[in-house]
């Protein structure tokens, strides 16, 4: 009796266990994917990673939003220390470096090579694939989120002065604010100068005349990489800028002061702002109602040849000291994200560009260029593919990015508000910027950028 | 000589004290010990490793005129929030204290603010004091560039002096008021009866039997002031225009957590505690002498 009773124990317990251990064959493996976009930008990666998990069975991609790029590095940081870091994280343009030294990540060449996924590399634009390959052409991380900076300006405006077409040349700029203050514009221009539009006003200026922002070509050859944008063209266009804001033709325009540049222009106060491409779905949604307006290439001064704009926005990179199931899962996702579809739906969803040419094909092939309200959009591309990026228009590779930035905030700041000279506030962006880079050297020591 | 209840033994004495020991030791004593500890090294954000530099890290950051400027901009800050939130909670506690009319209605109101959080409020300041569209739009109207917290480091400071003093009014007001009303009513009937106005029954009797309220809140207003201050700062200027309303408390924050200089960031923190530690011994020796305690 106790033999049949414990049998049957055995039994039940073998079933159960069964029972148990069969739906956990068929459980995906779940990794995780930290970004960093907010609001209706983390609503499309939402969709985005929902259809990455209904096109398979095999893995779960669990995608967690901390809210912006700063706070995304902060956190994946804290967990890498703890040992708690996602498969995938998404990393800011400017903190390749960083990352690069961080010796925490899984190069994503290798991630994929090794999971048997063929990624040819030589489909990514150039101008995008350089600022987050090594020195010597290796993908680290996967470009993802891409944008670069465009002059949105009021065709309305513009008409009323004469014109049909956007100013090329910072000259013209200059005096078609002039004639659109006369006209009786208010506010001509809108610009905003905290650590944000270092991007626009510094790095895309700077790569678009060939400027050098710091020495070894931008720092890809070194980490003993100073700053030198105290003596390069970027002087004439801050003391340009400045000019025109004590004529009144450009007005500071930012949140804190109750409304920034793109609701300015969108709402029509302000005629011409620079502002990444990502912002073109936002201007379209907002615009008042009837207004005319388009975008352009960010202008250069006369007698520049002009290059390529630098790619704005993230890169995905995999972290290390996961199982080789969660490579696995990343890779698929990594694959699937590249696929020209996924970027079709990634662009129109968002502002953001695609960043590989069978992507853009793809999407001019489909008629998304043709018709508004994406119709302007390929200008980015253009603006990004104006020439094969130099040494210099690479990219920036510049430790602790961040702090420089917020340095140029503050010193673009002082000059504006009377306290030093154009030349003297740059002077002290070089210097305080080089105690960052020194820093950060000495962080790291012996060791290079790969 | 004064009679104490003593336990036998003093095992059991620290046997009390161990949970609170090992609590204050979890929570202070070792992240303290853990900052003090990286502050004399160069930490790799990572965790890949780190490099004994001594006191480098001091000595650069004190060689740094940022970094004064922080300081200055944190005393200036402290010291006019810290004088507006306590003589404005003063003078509503003395009225509340009158039982004028709708006394008790103010009682409730002016407890509140003190409950909402710095964020929250450093939003609706940022609201309410922006240049363009906010309540100050009307008085720019009339001079153009009047109030520009965007521009004018010291307009952006008194838009986060008023912002945080608005907060600890709230503060203040409960404890003047429950000092108000601790002092005995024959006190000041006494002296009304002999003819003694309200302002004269107000600096002869009042204020003197509230001095050591005055001093407790003058010690947590200049404390909170280096700590607090962080949700206002972050939200309405993020240490702008041009480093004006760089507090130390946002300095490192900044420096810690955005340029990821762990190290910067933890030798500040050292020196923003023992400046405060300063202040509060400062304000011990030299300022409780002249509070009367009953």
């Amino acid at each position: 009796m106790t033999i049949i009773k414990r049998g049957l124990t055995a039994l039940a317990a073998g079933a159960l266990s069964t029972a148990l251990a069969v739906p956990a064959f068929a459980e995906p493996v779940k990794f995780d994917f930290w970004f960093g976009l907010s609001g209706d930008l983390a609503r499309v990666v939402d969709t985005m990673c929902k259809n990455f998990n209904a096109s398979q069975t095999d893995y779960e991609v669990v995608c967690t939003s901390q809210g912006n790029y700063d706070a995304t590095l902060q956190n994946t940081i804290a967990a890498f220390r703890a040992g708690k870091q996602p498969a995938i994280v998404q990393v800011y343009d400017v903190g390749t470096a960083t990352m690069m030294l961080s010796g925490a990540y899984k190069p994503a060449d290798k991630l994929m090579e090794e999971n048997g996924y063929k990624i040819d590399y030589a489909d990514y634009f150039p101008g995008i694939a350089r600022y987050y390959a090594t020195s010597k052409g290796e993908m680290l991380s996967f470009p993802f989120n891409s944008s670069t900076a465009l002059m949105y300006w009021n065709k309305d405006a513009f008409a009323k002065i004469g014109k049909t077409e956007a100013p090329k040349t910072w000259e013209d700029v200059g005096a078609d604010l002039q004639a659109m203050k006369d006209a009786g514009y208010e506010c001509p221009m809108a610009i905003n100068i905290s650590a944000n539009e270092s991007w626009q006003l510094m790095e895309q200026f700077s790569a678009i005349h060939n400027q050098p922002i710091a020495t070894k070509n931008n720092g890809y050859d070194g980490l003993d990489a100073r700053l030198e944008v105290n003596k390069t063209k970027f002087v004439q266009y801050v003391t340009d800028l400045k000019k025109w804001y004590d004529a009144g033709l450009i007005k500071i325009k930012s949140k804190d002061l109750g409304q920034d540049m793109v609701q300015a222009f969108a709402s029509g106060t302000c005629q011409v702002i620079m502002t990444s491409v990502g912002d073109h779905g936002t201007v379209g949604k907002t615009q008042k109602e009837g207004m005319n307006w388009d975008v352009a290439e960010l202008p250069a001064y006369a007698g520049t040849e002009r290059k390529n704009s630098l790619v704005g926005g993230a890169s995905l990179w995999v972290l290390s000291g996961k199982s080789d199931a969660e490579y696995k899962g990343a890779a698929a996702f990594l694959n699937f994200i590249h696929d020209p579809k996924t970027a079709l739906f990634w662009s129109t969803n968002t502002g953001y560009i695609p960043v590989t040419k069978s992507g853009f094909d793809y999407m001019k092939s489909t008629g998304f260029y043709d018709k508004a309200p994406y119709k302007g959009r390929e200008v980015a591309i253009a603006s990004l593919t104006a020439s094969e990026p130099t040494e210099i228009t690479r990219g920036v590779r510049l430790g602790n990015f961040t702090q420089i930035r917020a340095e140029f905030g503050t010193q673009m700041q002082a000059i504006f508000a009377n306290k030093v000279s154009v030349q003297e506030g740059l002077d002290t962006l070089v210097k305080n910027g080089d105690a960052v880079l020194d820093r950060f050297q000495q962080t790291y020591p012996g060791k290079t950028l790969p | 000589m004064e009679k104490r209840v003593t336990f036998a033994s003093w095992t059991i004495g620290i046997l009390f004290a161990v949970p609170q020991l090992l609590l204050i030791f979890t929570f202070f004593y070792w992240p303290a010990g853990q900052a003090v500890y990286w502050s004399l090294t160069l930490q790799q954000p990572w965790g890949g490793g780190n490099i004994w530099v001594g006191l480098d890290n001091f000595r650069s950051i004190l060689a740094n005129a940022d970094y004064w400027n922080s300081i200055t901009a944190s005393l200036v800050f402290a010291g006019i929030s810290t004088g507006l939130a306590m003589f404005i909670a003063l003078v509503l506690a003395a009225l509340t204290d009158r039982q004028l009319a709708g006394s008790r209605l103010y009682r409730v109101v002016l407890i509140w603010p003190y409950g909402i959080a710095a964020p929250a409020l450093a939003m609706a300041f940022r609201f309410i004091l922006a240049p363009e569209a906010g309540f100050l739009a009307v008085v720019n109207k009339g001079w153009p560039g009047f109030w520009d917290p965007g521009l004018d480091g010291a307009d952006a400071m008194a838009s986060i002096i008023i912002a945080f003093s608005w907060k600890y009014v709230g503060y203040n007001f409960i404890f003047f008021l429950a000092a108000f009303q601790a002092i005995p009513r024959s006190l000041i009937e006494a002296a009304a009866m002999d003819g003694s106005g309200v302002i004269r029954r107000f600096w002869d009797i009042q204020f003197p039997l509230i001095t050591p309220t005055i001093f407790f809140l003058l010690v947590i207003n200049i404390t909170e002031s280096f700590q607090d201050s962080f949700g206002i700062v972050d939200i309405m200027t993020s240490g702008g225009p041009a480093n004006a309303t760089n507090l130390m408390v946002y300095k490192i924050y900044s420096d810690g957590f955005k340029g990821l200089d762990y190290s910067g960031a933890a030798a500040q923190s050292i020196i923003l505690m023992v400046l405060i530690v300063l202040l509060t011994i400062v304000q011990f020796r030299f300022i409780e002498r002249r509070v009367h305690y009953r």
